[in-house]
């Protein structure tokens, strides 16, 4: 099969209890772009149980054509019926670009079905383009057209990117909270495909005997336009209050560092960095943070980072856009107090 | 019950890195340390071995020094390593990478494969399922937790917001999580017996099933176009101000950005 018959931008539309990962519309706004330079469309492919009824919503954030791959098998997620509807999925209708979420079902599901089809998987990137490879060859030794795509590797140390030349669907894993949504059109109806996949249970079926969500209310990080984000240097689970003042009062989410996780002072899924999550919101309050580069790769794409350490020295400085050097116990108060103040007046 | 355990051998990152011209990495001009989540794997298989007697293989891919990191597992308690290292088997992406240590387990026998979740030099996370995809057997990624019962593995597989308890027949292969398994650390007697060891060494003829299109750089699907040092955008501008002109100097720049 010559690689020129593989057409179309695919993205994986993750779904979870019924309800679409904000990777899944960020995918197809990424695929937007890249289906404009090679002049074809984007098709999401939305596989899952009962789930027809989110087709529209991919519809709505640019999904051209919305593949539903639906059965009960397909219910929670488990890798084999989901390798078995994707790999369907793919050798049926040869796109050449499939875009996965790298989330912890998309580092999954993107491996297993890429060694299924035979085709390179470019892990967890932060940016895809259309170019030529190799990228200094002279013109005539270029292949065109090939998607470029980059990723940070070695701890966030080096950034590489990689082209899939000679195999087909090019395939990516994309970090969740990188690539942008488009601006939704209310009005758009899901041209929708429905595809039956081959799931005969194997020896690769497993079986689910439990599943426990997590409990508390779910913040979600990724999504706030403003972080009050604490490190080592907040000193305790209490002193977080302060944090969380500030956050009050400038509607804001608190988030942490891997060592306020690691010290057990706040859960997890408020963790940014490399082993955390990436964030960009509008405005980043690095406090008491000192700026590992594995932090620093999750949140240097926010839009202003102001950073409050009391080390002059902290590498959080060096990509702040405003830096203070202070003591945030003094600091916070005073700054949640006047921002009170201005929002009475307003 | 046997066991069979990857693990390879990373560069401590810590300490920067080191590019060859062609821009894959100079593996050999940095520190080494054993891939943390393979560590947590291995301990995930001690822990079987203390309850079922197990016999535990690790198997490692890279230069002959990765020798080192199967002497490490030894001193930990693994019963055997075996040491897959050819030219021709370079430059490997994870099609290449999985395609090979496939073709090497399936010199051994076993019951269950562990693998960690990822390497902290790639952070690819695809080489352990996809070793599970080329030897058709069920792959639980991302465990937490893992038992052995009768012919099954139990795993308490972790996903965003909740954890799956699964279960697969064995053959299986699970990928393991170093946030939630803490190693061993060697013992004296162990390390002692470590160097004793015989370590099975494969070049690329010693694995069977393996087209030679499917290995070493020529073999591996993706390319690298380029490699760099990250290009960080610059730093702003720093203040060390009392606390209260800092507060004053924190609001204009929010007023300014009508942030406020």
């Amino acid at each position: 099969m010559s690689l020129e018959e593989y057409k179309g931008v695919f993205t994986f539309a993750q779904q979870v209890d019924h309800k679409l990962e904000g990777v899944a519309l960020e995918l197809i706004g990424k695929g937007k772009e890249l289906a404009k330079d090679l002049g074809t469309d984007v098709t999401a492919v939305l596989i899952g149980s009962d789930v027809k009824d989110l087709a529209d919503t991919l519809a709505q954030y640019g999904a051209d054509h919305v593949i539903v791959v639906d059965d009960p098998k397909l219910k929670d997620y488990r890798t084999e019926p989901y390798a078995q509807a994707l790999t369907g999925v793919i050798n049926e209708f040869k796109p050449e670009i499939m875009l996965v979420g790298a989330t912890a079902i998309g580092r999954d599901l993107g491996p297993t079905v890429s060694a299924r089809v035979k085709t390179g998987l470019t892990a967890d990137c932060t940016s895809l383009e259309i170019g030529n490879f190799p990228l200094n060859a002279p013109e005539d030794k270029q292949k065109k057209n090939q998607l470029l795509m980059t990723r940070p590797a070695f701890g966030g140390n080096t950034i590489a990117t990689i082209a899939c030349p000679d195999n087909r669907p090019q395939m990516a894993t994309v970090r969740p909270g990188v690539m942008v949504k488009c601006e939704p059109n209310k009005s758009a109806k899901a041209d929708i495909i429905e595809y039956k996949a081959d799931l005969t249970e194997n020896n690769k079926y497993v079986e689910i005997l439990d599943i426990v969500k997590e409990v508390g209310k779910k913040v979600d990080i990724m999504e706030a336009k403003i972080l009050v984000s604490g490190g080592r240097g907040v000193g305790s689970a209490e002193n977080f209050k302060l944090l969380e003042d500030l956050a009050d009062a400038i509607g804001g989410t608190v988030s942490c560092s891997r060592a306020v996780v690691d010290n057990g002072w706040l859960p997890k899924d408020l963790q940014v960095g490399q082993t955390g999550k990436t964030v960009r919101p509008n405005v980043y309050f690095a406090i008491g943070i000192s700026g590992a580069i594995q932090h620093v790769a999750g949140m240097e794409e926010s839009d202003i980072i102001i950073a409050i350490n009391k080390d002059e020295s902290a590498p959080i400085f060096e990509v702040a856009d405003y830096g203070i050097v202070g003591d945030l116990n003094k600091i916070l108060p005073a700054l949640t107090e006047a921002i009170k103040a201005q929002k009475a007046e307003a | 019950m046997k066991i069979v355990v990857c693990v390879k051998q990373v560069p401590d990152t810590k300490n920067g890195v080191v590019f060859n011209p062609d821009g894959t990495l100079n593996r050999g001009a940095m520190d080494k340390v054993m891939n943390p989540d393979d560590k947590a794997g291995l301990e995930v298989a001690l822990q079987i071995k203390e309850k079922t007697g197990a016999e535990i293989t690790v198997v490692t891919m890279g230069i002959p020094d990765a020798d080192a990191v199967l002497r490490e597992a030894f001193a930990m308690g693994a019963d055997k390593g075996v040491l897959i290292t050819d030219r021709v088997l370079g430059g490997a992406d994870t099609w290449a990478t999985s395609s090979t240590i496939a073709a090497g387990i399936r010199n051994l026998d076993y019951d269950l494969i562990i693998t960690g979740r990822q390497a902290i030099d790639g952070d690819t996370a695809q080489v352990g399922p996809q070793i599970g995809e080329h030897l058709g057997i069920p792959v639980i990624s991302y465990a937490a937790d893992v038992q052995v019962e009768g012919d099954s593995v139990i795993v308490q597989r972790q996903y965003d917001d909740r954890t799956h308890k699964l279960k697969a027949k064995m053959p299986a292969l699970v990928t393991c999580l170093a946030e939630e398994i803490t190693p061993r650390y060697m013992t004296p007697g162990g390390i002692f017996d470590a160097f004793d060891k015989e370590v099975t060494v494969w070049g690329r003829n010693d694995l069977k099933d393996l087209d030679d299109g499917d290995i070493g750089l020529a073999g591996s699907p993706t390319k690298i176009a380029k490699a760099s040092d990250k290009v960080r955008k610059g730093a702003g501008e720093t203040v060390n101000l009392d606390p209260t002109e800092s507060v004053k100097y924190i609001m204009d720049k929010l007023n300014e950005k009508h942030v406020i």
